[in-house]
């Protein structure tokens, strides 16, 4: 297999040199190529995403917005992965089919968490659903973000669409969706294996699971016999299946990285399993408390004291900095108008509504 | 004259040629079938899935929202039931996105009763698939429209159901389709594949060209004065006999309006209909509970109640699980041409 790629990154984030990784611990190699800037980084980023969840799970709570779901807990795999990813709109860059849980992803891409806050709090100034949608359902066409669905697994049946198209297209584009644990029992997550893994036409598809451990209040232990979800790799040769800590955003990186390197090059899928904590549950459903978990952020911060890469000022800053950041935004929203009645009409068919369209709402 | 099947075919190719179609497929949809009714039958770009629906309108989403023109098929309308929440996923694309990511995408599918299809190739999904808002719901009943409508569904930015009922994709047309040769024998010479090997075949396409037949325009299948009937798919051509029947008999002029588009419906014909006449009957295949054509009667009650002669009418098929497999009860599960014919005499005779 290759281990090249032309693969770049938008966030220009360092490469790690594989070979390199291959002749020493692969965590310390890892360390010292991404080197003191990227780990800023991806710190400053987890930071970020971590106290804009927070802010939503208080804005859930008072009163200001309704439903909330979203991804404290994964920033160690999700940051990795949007800071990895290819960045743009159209078959050349990566696509991403992704599930409620993926807010690291789209701050590491550049999103700002200002847009997040309003879709909590439902505004008109939301760009992603004008205020329709819950919180964390993203859709940003100019970086290849479809939709996010509140199902938990349509996402992996509709990857295989734009992996298709790209599989066409050639140059180095992927698919990327992103689903949880429970999720892999509906028929969807099935979809994607068959359809990215057909022998007439493999799919450039990065097929990513994110093990929480729970579907809402059900253990993963209790209803899946199959052992680690990426065993179903097994069943389709040539397919790699991997499963890892994604709680350790190195062990992540390393991993997204060759797994985004196998679908560049070789034009076929790649099974990632990254086992994270769920730190406030499954949603404001069961109360979003904060659980004991092991906490990647404090891991991470723990880690570079101790290889001497950033000082706990560093952090202290970024805590800082990230806090007044999401209050800032936090008090521009609160200023900004929810839609208007007439707003239900808008985005029915792309050319409007003819006037004959029912829109009385039945006699009156 | 084509029949339906083969109409379909050319307005597919039409897409590839001129539309950008890159991706037609479906169960058995490729090579070397083409379609278990030939719908697809030697088009460059169709290919086989695996058998699997959610796949195939999962694929037909992304591939959509990636910027392709895909046409996806369902075998059977009776094997979508299980992916309604994908098609709904198509309809709330754009609204769900704040109007920015559209869906662009044809699921075709046939549908209706009529060929002894029994409990799962029989179904209809009028009223189902116009709850899935967002999507064009479109149901032609001739060669030509369904030529026609293909051409505009995959030229369509939105998400468009076309359903093909079954009984009618069989059935020659009465009209050319522009470009199509006149001598019947020579297009099935060149686009219908030869029986036995046909590794080699290809198709000789006539250089087609698009009638511009709008979604959501329904069609006048014939004027008249004395009543109207409402419908589509395989009840059009059933109405459309009786009623020229029936004029030529003097028992009264009725109007026929084939709708072919369910959403977004013409409105403004069908009702210009109903007050020209005064009577109005629905009629359609599916099952009476929550059908399709009840919404019509609802808003003709409500708009047109004091113009109406006398009280409007649905004809629909029994609220039945299944149509069962004998053809006692087929003919007595959905409307068929007594039927048809009764609901006209009963229309007509009604005093006002």
């Amino acid at each position: 297999m290759s281990r090249k790629s032309n693969a770049t990154s938008t966030a220009k984030v360092t490469k790690i040199k594989n070979d390199k990784i291959e002749k020493m611990s692969s965590k310390d190699a890892a360390y010292e190529s991404l080197g003191p800037e990227v780990l800023t980084k991806m710190h400053r980023l987890m930071v970020l995403n971590r106290l804009m969840e927070e802010r939503l799970i208080k804005m859930s709570k008072g009163g200001e917005g309704f439903f909330w779901i979203g991804g404290p807990g994964e920033e160690a795999f999700s940051i990795p992965l949007g800071l990895l990813s290819k960045k743009g709109q159209g078959l050349d860059y990566d696509y991403f089919h992704l599930h409620y849980r993926s807010s690291g992803i789209a701050l590491a891409l550049g999103a700002d968490p200002i847009d997040t806050i309003r879709q909590m709090r439902t505004t008109v100034t939301d760009p992603y659903s004008r205020g329709r949608n819950f919180v964390n359902h993203y859709a940003i066409p100019e970086w290849n973000i479809m939709p996010i669905a509140p199902t938990i697994e349509t996402q992996y049946s509709t990857c295989v669409g734009s992996a298709i198209a790209q599989k066409r297209h050639g140059g180095t584009g992927i698919t990327i969706v992103t689903g949880g644990d429970a999720g892999t029992a509906e028929g969807d997550f099935h979809t994607a294996l068959v359809w990215a893994n057909r022998p007439i036409n493999p799919l450039p598809c990065l097929i990513i699971v994110i093990n929480n451990s729970y579907g809402i209040s059900t253990p993963w232990e209790g209803q899946h016999g199959e052992g680690d979800i990426s065993n179903w790799a097994k069943a389709f040769e040539g397919m790699p299946g991997k499963t890892i800590n994604g709680n350790d955003p190195i062990e992540s990186y390393i991993a997204i990285q060759e797994a985004m390197e196998h679908c560049r090059t070789q034009r076929s899928p790649y099974l990632l399993e990254a086992k994270t904590s769920r730190l406030h549950g499954h949603s404001s459903s069961s109360g979003a408390n904060r659980v004991d978990e092991p906490d990647c952020i404090k891991m991470f911060e723990e880690e570079l004291s101790k290889r001497k890469i950033l000082k706990a000022d560093v952090f202290k800053k970024h805590w800082e900095e990230c806090k007044k950041e999401i209050d800032d935004a936090y008090a521009k929203v609160k200023q900004e108008p929810y839609p208007e009645p007439e707003d239900i009409w808008k985005g029915i068919f792309t050319e409007g509504l003819d006037d004959d369209y029912p829109t009385s709402g039945g006699s009156f | 004259m084509a029949n339906m099947a083969q109409a379909i075919r050319m307005a597919i190719h039409y897409g590839e040629k001129h539309l950008g179609v890159k991706e037609v497929f479906g169960e058995d949809v490729g090579p070397p079938l083409g379609g278990v009714f030939t719908a697809t039958q030697g088009l460059e770009t169709a290919w086989n899935s695996p058998l699997d629906e959610r796949g195939i309108i999962g694929a037909a989403i992304g591939l959509g929202w990636a910027g392709s023109r895909p046409v996806a098929e369902i075998q059977f309308v009776d094997y979508i039931f299980n992916v309604i929440d994908m098609l709904k996923l198509a309809g709330n694309s754009l609204w769900c996105s704040g109007g920015r990511m559209p869906c662009p995408m044809v699921v075709m599918t046939p549908t209706g009763s009529g060929i002894h299809g029994s409990i799962y190739h029989s179904h209809s999904f009028d009223s189902i698939a116009s709850k899935i808002h967002g999507m064009k719901v479109v149901c032609p009943s001739t060669p030509l429209d369904a030529y026609g409508l293909m051409i505009s569904a995959i030229k369509d930015d939105n998400p468009v159901l076309f359903m093909k009922p079954k009984a009618l994709l069989r059935a020659k047309g009465k009209e050319l389709i522009p470009g199509e040769p006149a001598d019947e024998k020579e297009l099935k010479k060149m686009i219908d594949a030869p029986v036995g090997d046909r590794s080699k075949w290809k198709p000789k396409w006539p250089d087609l060209k698009d009638p511009g037949i709008e979604i959501g325009k329904a069609k006048i299948a014939k004027a008249g004065t004395d009543a109207t009937v409402i419908t589509h798919g395989r009840m059009a051509p059933i109405c459309l006999k009786v009623a020229q029947e029936f004029e030529e008999k003097g028992v009264g002029n009725i109007e026929v309006v084939d709708i072919r588009t369910l959403v977004p419906y013409d409105w403004k014909t069908i009702k210009t209909s109903i007050q020209k006449t005064g009577r109005v009957v629905f009629i359609n295949e599916e099952t009476e509970i929550s059908n399709f054509g009840e919404h019509l009667f609802r808003r003709t009650i409500d708009e047109m109640f004091y113009e109406l002669e006398v009280a409007p009418k649905l004809l629909a098929g029994k609220a039945v699980p299944g149509i069962g497999l004998s053809p006692v009860l087929e003919y007595n599960s959905v409307p068929q041409v007594k039927e048809v014919e009764h609901a006209f005499t009963q229309l007509l005779g009604e005093a006002a």
